[in-house]
């Protein structure tokens, strides 16, 4: 398992999405799956970089673990901030018009469709968000 | 994210190129918001798009629906990832992609 922290802000994510990115390929992770598991980090890495320390600076980390054998990739985010469960949100109906579509909440539902388990878990004052993928 | 234009009259093509997500989708906001007065028709050139998230699909969005009021918006050579991300999401049915 590796493990980075970062702060909780939009400029960090290019720094968290090359960590990803190098550990998709060390798990030589086919490259048709890097991109929505990528995007997935990235919609719940802004989303605490928006939303968990609304009047204050702090800190995101995420930690990757990859099992060869049942090559299953576990993602976790944890941040100290206001609890706050991405997963309780109802998904927004994408079959709605143009007209009618709201935007928010398009991320957490897409971060979702990629990976294959999500659960979420406050603990000793830390939102923890794990995701699984098998890739 | 690189963005190139190409206007002809009322018609703009963009091209983009590279990743259009949180950091790079304020760059495509801004020119869109710069550049289209007077523009019917606009076409979005994704060929060289390596990269989508939900802060690019908000700015697309944003553009689709401003543009059906007063002419349209056409996506172009969209690759199969991207794609992947259009379907996932719905945008694959309000969107007009070629």
């Amino acid at each position: 398992m590796t493990e980075k922290v970062f702060a909780a802000n939009d400029e960090a994510l290019n720094d968290v999405l090359a960590f990803a990115e190098e550990e998709l390929e060390k798990a030589e992770c086919p490259m048709k799956a890097v991109m929505p598991i990528t995007v997935a980090l990235e919609e719940v890495f802004v989303n605490v970089a928006h939303y968990a320390y609304p009047d204050s600076t702090g800190e995101v980390s995420l930690s990757i673990d990859f099992d060869s054998e049942s090559r299953r990739m576990t993602f976790q985010m944890t941040d100290s901030g206001i609890p706050f469960d991405p997963l309780a949100k109802p998904d927004p109906d994408i079959t709605l018009s143009a007209e009618e579509r709201q935007i928010g909440g398009l991320g957490i539902f897409m971060m979702k469709m990629t990976m294959d388990e999500v659960s979420y878990v406050y603990q000793d004052g830390k939102n923890i968000l794990t995701m699984k993928k098998s890739i | 994210m690189t963005i190139t234009n190409e206007r002809n009259n009322e018609q703009l093509t963009i091209a983009l190129e590279g990743r259009l997500d949180t950091t790079t989708a304020p760059q495509l906001e801004k020119f869109l918001s710069e550049n289209t007065d007077g523009i019917k028709d606009m076409v979005l050139d994704l060929e060289k798009l390596e990269y989508i998230s939900s802060a690019g699909l908000r700015v697309i969005l944003g553009a689709h629906k401003q543009m059906s009021k007063i002419g349209s918006l056409k996506l172009i050579n969209v690759c199969d990832e991207v794609m992947e991300v259009f379907d996932m999401t719905g945008f694959t049915d309000i969107l007009d992609i070629e």
